[in-house]
């Protein structure tokens, strides 16, 4: 399968790529690892006019510590983020989502912008940032702006983040040491998540429930008011409507949100 | 068209490109190195699976353009002098193929893997060859071969 025509062109920094998102308008995207874009524009279900590479920017990449926060840089890959002491340290629920997603030759391409970019309701870094309270910073032609992403996940593959935007970084709380727990029920290999749930510090997000990642607002009040994991549980997938597609039915998923939920609760690490 | 400069298997090569191809396809049509395969053309199946900058990628989802500056290498990169690679005599050794059509790629994302871990475990095997299908199911005999080539490359 090959992609339609398109213009190619290597960004020299980021503020080169923000001139080039305002001078194309929608008929550019950023290309950075490319593993969401790519296999998209080879099915043809996106043809932009021009790619705007980032990838090789390295004022985008990295890991940092600024006061409470973790804040990593948007064309950081799955596997550096992964594998990072510091993230697996100061966050590691974070980490360990990153350790989730596809496989080995998926996380050395894929970044963490352009996973919450593409915003796929049933992958694991938009799940994450959901459970963590994190933000996303946004760069545009009128300066820069700061999303939570309870706020950034619009509707399905749809954000806040305007065609002149550009994600630079992302930010989540440090959290050394808070318990976490993980859950993401698969029936193959690499594939994404059926339901997947991510909890800590009292928040609960599920994946794959609607058409962006969910927070589990009736199980998270429950637990707030002293309720026992498997008692909270059993509202994980209250006021949920999930899709229904070959691997499962509506009925099925708000089961496994259920199982998966207390799973997530009961199995904490951290 | 756009000028590209990629390293392959050590050699320099330059070719002026459409935006569009992509990286298996400049290494099979363009440079002739077959050993890299379609399979799924989905980011799925692992048989185009390459080294870029020494960790592996799957080449059907991977620009030739975004490989500009980088080094490549394919299975035909791996043997020297004739002789085969560690990875490929184990593969050899303990029957790890049978068809053969995922082995380029399996041989591949077992040396990036073992680049990364020398002394896997069995399950960090498994988990490590996580992004490649073998369709004649031969995993058990590929598992062993990766870890017969561990404790090789060791000893």
């Amino acid at each position: 399968m090959i992609p339609a025509q398109f213009d190619y062109v290597a960004a020299e920094s980021a503020s080169h790529a923000l001139g080039l998102l305002a001078e194309h308008g929608d008929e550019a995207k950023l290309l950075a690892g490319g593993h969401s874009l790519l296999p998209m524009m080879k099915l043809r279900l996106a043809q932009p006019k021009v790619l705007i590479d980032i990838g090789g920017l390295a004022e985008l990449a990295g890991i940092s510590v600024d006061g409470d926060d973790l804040v990593v840089g948007a064309t950081t890959r799955h596997a550096d983020l992964a594998a990072s002491d510091l993230v697996r340290h100061e966050v590691p629920l974070l980490a360990h989502a990153a350790s989730q997603v596809g496989d080995p030759q998926i996380r050395h391409r894929g970044t963490i912008g352009g996973s919450l970019s593409h915003a796929d309701p049933a992958a694991d870094l938009p799940m994450a940032l959901v459970a963590l309270g994190g933000s996303v910073e946004l760069q545009g032609p009128d300066g820069s702006r700061s999303i939570g992403a309870d706020d950034f996940f619009t509707g399905f593959f749809e954000t806040a983040m305007r065609p002149d935007e550009l994600l630079t970084a992302v930010r989540v709380p440090r959290q050394p040491g808070v318990p976490w727990g993980y859950q993401k029920f698969v029936r193959r290999a690499n594939d994404w998540a059926i339901v997947g749930v991510a909890a800590v510090d009292g928040r609960i997000a599920l994946a794959n429930m609607g058409p962006t990642p969910l927070r589990a607002t009736a199980a998270e009040k429950a637990l707030a008011g002293g309720a026992s994991p498997a008692q909270a549980a059993q509202h994980a997938a209250d006021g949920t409507s999930p899709g229904e597609d070959i691997h499962a039915d509506r009925e099925y998923r708000r089961h496994l949100a259920k199982v998966l939920t207390r799973r997530a609760l009961e199995h904490q690490a951290g | 068209m756009t000028h590209i400069e990629v390293t392959v298997n050590g050699e320099k090569r330059s070719a002026e490109v459409e935006p569009r191809l992509l990286l298996v396809h400049y290494l099979r049509d363009h440079l002739g190195l077959r050993a890299a395969n379609v399979g799924c053309d989905t980011t799925s199946c692992g048989a185009c699976t390459v080294l870029l900058d020494g960790k592996s990628v799957k080449s059907c989802t991977v620009l030739a353009v975004q490989a500009s500056g980088h080094e490549v290498t394919t299975t035909e990169g791996l043997s020297a002098d004739g002789e085969l690679h560690p990875v490929q005599a184990a593969f050899r050794q303990h029957h790890g193929l049978q068809c053969g059509f995922c082995t380029p790629g399996m041989v591949m994302a077992a040396v990036g893997l073992l680049a990364e871990i020398p002394h896997p475990t069995e399950a960090q095997v498994r988990e490590g060859l996580e992004g490649n299908l073998c369709r004649c199911t031969g995993y058990h005999n590929i598992v062993q071969a990766v870890l017969a080539a561990a404790s090789e490359v060791t000893a």
